[in-house]
């Protein structure tokens, strides 16, 4: 059992959050739940299409926090309407702030990001933006209202792993909110650094979604979650030089 | 009646006076619909109260798979 999480009021036992895009069908979401033991989960908003039969809400167990990003938004007021949207289904009032101006590498525009957090938190939104780790922007966020902060790790869906430590490490440190490391994480050791680093939790979808087998995947990610965090608590060993021996070093038989 | 849903003309029948009528034909009944009317979200509790007028635009949302 992992020390809790809490976040906007909600206690959670497990520090692994996880999407719903991309899945060959979506009726692998809920096995993908219970596989990862996830209570965090995101979902899109976008215009119903009438040809369209699918209905995501009903693959996602009602137990699960629902987590709305904004995605599609290019400046606050458009991530703002997104949230108001997603809010008014009646389904909680958490929200991942995702504004992008840059379609190749979807980078997030931290201004936006920030005004976005100051309106949304103002009107009681649970707020978690997703951003770029650039400690600045991570201060103005919390003093904005944010309930977390979520840097990225690599760029969206890229499975490039952390390739942002020293900027992550360097938040965890100065910013007094839980930070959750958000895309780019490509495989469960990934996902155990970010949490032996300090990281509060991970979120994680194209990892899982596009793994050949996902809920072995979702199950060795909800490991490396647990056994990152277990080791973060413990405290890593010191990082020497050179050799230090384990062993006595009289001689065997001396 | 006319209106624009999704950016897309289309003509209801008369009988199709309030967001709740419109919602309950097959094409979105089954969903959690969010409806915004000419730019305002409609509450859910509102649906059945909500008159349409001709010209409205709405805009009907839903959740979908995402990160």
């Amino acid at each position: 059992m992992l020390d809790p999480l809490v976040i906007g009021g909600i206690t959670l036992s497990s520090r692994l959050f996880i999407g719903t895009g991309k899945y060959s069908r979506n009726t692998l979401i809920p096995e993908v739940v219970s596989a990862s033991g996830s209570q965090v989960i995101t979902v899109a908003l976008r215009r119903v299409d009438p040809e369209s039969q699918d209905n995501i809400i009903s693959h996602i167990p009602s137990h699960m926090t629902l987590l709305p990003n904004t995605s599609g938004a290019r400046t606050a007021e458009e991530a703002v309407r997104i949230a108001r949207l997603a809010r008014a289904a009646g389904l909680g009032n958490w929200v991942k702030i995702e504004v992008i101006n840059d379609q190749k590498y979807l980078l997030p525009d931290n201004l936006e990001t920030i005004r976005a957090t100051e309106i949304l938190a103002a009107e009681g939104f649970v707020v978690l933006p997703y951003m770029s780790p650039d400690l600045s922007a991570a201060l103005r966020m919390q003093a904005a209202g944010a309930a977390a902060i979520m840097p990225l790790g690599s760029p969206i869906g890229s499975n490039r792993g952390l390739r942002t430590t020293e900027l992550l490490r360097i938040l965890i440190s100065e910013v007094d909110l839980p930070v959750i490391v958000d895309a780019g994480i490509g495989r469960p050791s990934e996902a155990a650094e970010a949490m032996e680093l300090g990281a509060s939790a991970v979120l994680l979808n194209t990892a899982i979604a596009t793994a050949r087998d996902p809920l072995l995947m979702a199950a060795a990610f909800r490991e490396a979650v647990a056994a990152g965090r277990k080791a973060y608590l413990a405290g890593l060993g010191p990082v020497e030089e050179t050799a230090v021996a384990s062993s006595p070093l009289t001689g065997f038989l001396k | 009646m006319n209106l624009i849903i999704n950016g897309k003309p289309g003509v209801v029948a008369e009988e199709c006076r309030t967001v709740a009528d419109l919602l309950s034909r097959p094409e979105w009944s089954f969903r959690l619909v969010i409806v915004e009317r000419n730019g305002e979200i409609v509450s859910k509790e509102h649906y059945g109260s909500e008159i349409l007028c001709e010209g409205d635009r709405l805009e009907l949302v839903h959740f979908v798979g995402g990160g």
